[in-house]
């Protein structure tokens, strides 16, 4: 273990890190999963929403959003 | 609301076969092109591009996911071809309505659908490697394909070169690069559909794009066993990997990837996710061996963009701005034409009046047709304004950030961004606004969304609102244009609290997730966007044609007869007096009907007179215009000096029987409410109907619209009453 884990919302904005756990129900996690979502992918915070709720993130070159409730189950690890 | 494929049990989801026989076939029926992607990948400009903007767009049976087609543009003369455009997808494991299509017509689960002959997977070379995963599932069926490589010139600025050929050796079918905004590739895109149409490639072996565990592998080789065709590996995959598509195949080979499932399980291999990370493994690898990745900008276009439209203060008073500039656009530039449209109708109607002499047939064209029907259409450009801005957010890509900053708002009542955007597709017409959506992946938030969508005040409200707004608010432009925006708040604020309450009560359920892409901006085309306005106003200029022309004549004669003494049909042709003809219109059908229900609607501030327009506008909103026009016609007799007036200026002179104008400020606000939130339109009846498979929604909605349509106007108007205004 290089680094610690931490949940995907507390990283900072614009910081960079991999997927080390996705702690969503199963059942749940399908789409996100085909988004391209998986651990071992790199995943940048890039910002919240005005109203601090949802949250966009870079994945695999592009741009998703996930509610901030879902987002904390998606734990990372940074990159240095 | 589930979808219900129509599967004919034990047949082969594929039928190779039948592509041997397809010479034979080629006399008979077109040739169909299945065009098929991910959203925003360029889809629909491609198939704008194919088919010459000529699409005919149905619905698929008991579901109302739009079904586009289109003749394929330049088809040798002896092969007409037809590319249907599915809606866009990110998987063959459906989450959605829109998606479960994609998969039902490629699996061949659909009976009306035709056979897919070729099938063209758009593919946005800016995004590969998500767009491959895709690609790839649709490669892995084993039709004839085409990868459209579109958007190369978008992947170059962001310093993503990607080499066609080696992704066409990759993937094992043809690759053609293109820009379907430019027209660049184009050409070579629609021979390689016409040759590979012509003489389908043979293609060796279908690829397997998914690195599986061999416990996994095997599963899919002895589940593979039972189904034949040429796709049965694919779907075996998709099988074991989806416990939700159960409704694929017959009871034995449901129950063999059932207990498949749980062997996985048991050997600890999680088949949910397997499948999914041995395929994004193998085509990342694919992507990074195709992609020379060039260092590019730092922040592209769209990142800068975002960076204020979704900043804290600035996105949220764009937001604002961008609503109100709408609103005013479609007040102050839609008056011109509309003048002009007035003149028009007027000018028809004083010269067919001369042409037919005085009696009822010159009353029933005259001012049953021309006016009625005048009355409505005049409001076409107001229309298009509309539909061209909900047009323009939804192809710059704004409509999507539009979802991200509304969305905590749409949570709070239980709901996701996702549900913004039919709510915002529903100011143009709810119609559209409860076919979008079908993107929702839960029922019942969908439900809900449906439920609500139709409080948004759709285009037909536009109208109304605007006679009223002209006849009785005094100031200027900016009163108006506020008077008219806050309707339109109404309605949001309606909605949303019906939302929050369905969602606490009837249609209880947790707070959906939402996953959903923001795709870069891009910048619309005119003339597609154009197109589009004038596909969707053609709709209402339709409707204005036959459902309206309809109810005007009805109205007519129900505002007409029956006569009474004095007024009777023998009676010598020429003007009635004033008092004569409201008498008249009193002892008519409309009349009867409108003082049957004026006990009703007293405690609002309406006469019977509004109660007729009231009833009539049951069939759609824009009747009242129509209907007011008719009935203050008739009502005023037919000397020549009234009947060409403009209806603001005739209802302004309205008076009730002590004096007072019937159409005071308050009254008329009252009215404007009420029309916020009556369900008053058969065709959105009918259509949720359509999308919840009974009537008990359609008429829940229609009787809880009815309810707070009452208690807001009674509210509104005893209120005001109260504060002394009226």
């Amino acid at each position: 273990m290089s680094a610690e884990t931490q949940p995907l919302t507390s990283l900072k904005i614009g910081a960079a890190a991999t997927v080390s756990e996705i702690k969503l129900h199963p059942e749940h996690r399908g789409r996100l999963l085909e988004m391209g979502l998986l651990v071992g992918t790199q995943v940048q915070l890039v910002r919240f929403a005005p109203m601090g709720d949802p949250v966009e993130i870079k994945v695999r070159g592009y741009h998703l959003t996930l509610r901030r409730h879902d987002a904390e189950q998606i734990w990372v690890r940074s990159a240095d | 609301m589930e979808m219900r494929p129509q599967l004919e049990e034990g047949r082969p989801a594929i039928e190779t076969e039948s592509r041997t026989n397809r010479p034979a076939q080629a006399k008979t029926a077109p040739l169909c092109v299945v065009l098929t992607g991910n959203p925003n990948s360029g889809k629909t400009t491609l198939f704008n591009a194919l088919t010459g903007l000529r699409a005919r767009v149905g619905n698929y049976a008991g579901v109302t996911v739009e079904r586009k087609e289109g003749r394929f543009q330049g088809s040798p003369p002896n092969l007409p071809i037809t590319v249907l455009d599915l809606p866009g997808t990110y998987s063959l494991s459906p989450q959605s309505l829109d998606e479960q299509i994609v998969r039902d017509v490629l699996l061949r689960r659909l009976a009306e659908a035709p056979l897919p002959a070729l099938v063209v997977v758009v593919v946005d070379a800016s995004n590969l490697e998500r767009n491959l995963y895709f690609a790839s599932q649709v490669i892995e069926l084993g039709y004839p394909t085409i990868i459209a490589l579109n958007m190369t010139d978008v992947a170059e600025k962001i310093g993503q070169r990607v080499d066609a050929r080696q992704l066409a050796a990759a993937l094992g079918v043809p690759v053609v690069p293109m820009v379907a905004s430019t027209g660049s590739g184009l050409k070579e895109l629609k021979q390689k559909i016409v040759e590979m149409v012509r003489a389908p490639a043979p293609r060796a072996a279908i690829p397997s794009f998914c690195r599986l565990p061999a416990a996994f592998a095997a599963e899919v080789e002895t589940l593979a066993k039972m189904i034949s065709g040429a796709s049965n590996r694919a779907e075996a995959l998709l099988l074991l990997s989806d416990e939700k598509l159960i409704s694929a195949a017959t009871m034995e080979i449901r129950q063999a990837a059932a207990a498949g499932r749980q062997r996985l399980e048991k050997g600890g291999i999680d088949w949910r996710g397997a499948a999914i990370e041995g395929r994004y493994a193998s085509v990342s690898a694919i992507q990074q061996a195709v992609t020379a990745a060039a260092d590019g900008p730092e922040e592209t276009f769209s990142d800068r963009v975002d960076r204020i439209v979704t900043h804290k203060i600035w996105g949220m008073a764009i937001f604002l701005g961008i609503m109100a500039v709408m609103f005013l656009t479609i007040f102050s530039f839609a008056q011109l034409p509309m003048d002009l449209l007035q003149g028009l109708f007027r000018a028809t109607g004083d010269f067919v009046g001369r042409l037919i002499p005085p009696g009822d047939l010159q009353e029933l064209v005259v001012k049953g047709v021309i006016q009625g029907v005048g009355a409505v259409v005049v409001f076409l450009p107001q229309i298009c304004l509309l539909f061209l801005f909900i047009g323009l957010l939804e192809d710059t890509g704004y409509m999507a950030r539009a979802a991200f900053l509304m969305d905590r708002m749409m949570s709070k009542v239980g709901l996701h961004g996702k549900s913004f955007i039919p709510m915002l597709s529903s100011f143009a017409c709810a119609i559209p606004g409860i076919m979008a959506t079908r993107t929702i992946e839960t029922r019942k938030d969908r439900l809900v969304t449906i439920l609500v969508a139709p409080l948004m005040s759709c285009s037909a409200r536009l109208p109304v609102y605007t006679v009223l707004i002209a006849a009785c608010l005094p100031g200027g432009i900016l009163v108006q244009s506020a008077t008219m925006l806050s309707m339109y708040l109404l309605g949001i604020v309606v909605a949303l609290g019906m939302a929050w309450v369905f969602k606490k009560t009837l249609l209880k359920g947790e707070t959906p997730m939402l996953v959903m892409e923001l795709p870069p901006y891009k910048r619309p085309l005119l003339r597609i966007a154009l197109r589009h306005t004038w596909d969707r106003s053609k709709l209402f200029l339709r409707r204005a044609g036959t459902v309206i022309l309809g109810i005007n004549i009805l109205l007519w004669f129900l505002a007409s007869y029956p006569r009474h003494a004095g007024t009777q049909n023998g009676s010598p042709p020429g003007p009635q007096s004033a008092a004569q003809a409201g008498a008249r219109l009193r002892g008519s059908f409309a009349g009867m009907a409108g003082r049957a229900i004026e006990p009703l609607i007293a405690p609002l501030g309406f006469d019977w007179k509004i109660g007729i327009g009231i009833v009539s506008s049951f069939a759609a909103r824009e009747v009242f215009v129509s209907t007011m026009s008719i009935v203050y016609n008739v009502a005023e007799g037919s000397d020549e000096a009234t009947h060409t007036r403009d209806l603001a200026q005739v209802m302004r002179e309205q008076k009730r029987a002590n004096g007072r104008p019937v159409y005071s400020t308050l009254a008329s606000i009252t009215l404007m409410v009420f029309y916020v939130l009556a369900l008053q339109c058969v065709s959105t009846v009918a259509v949720v109907r359509r999308e919840t498979n009974s009537w008990k929604w359609p008429l829940f909605q229609w009787l809880y619209m009815g309810a707070l349509a009452w208690v807001f106007a009674f509210a509104t108007y005893q209120g005001g009453r109260l504060l002394g205004m009226g």
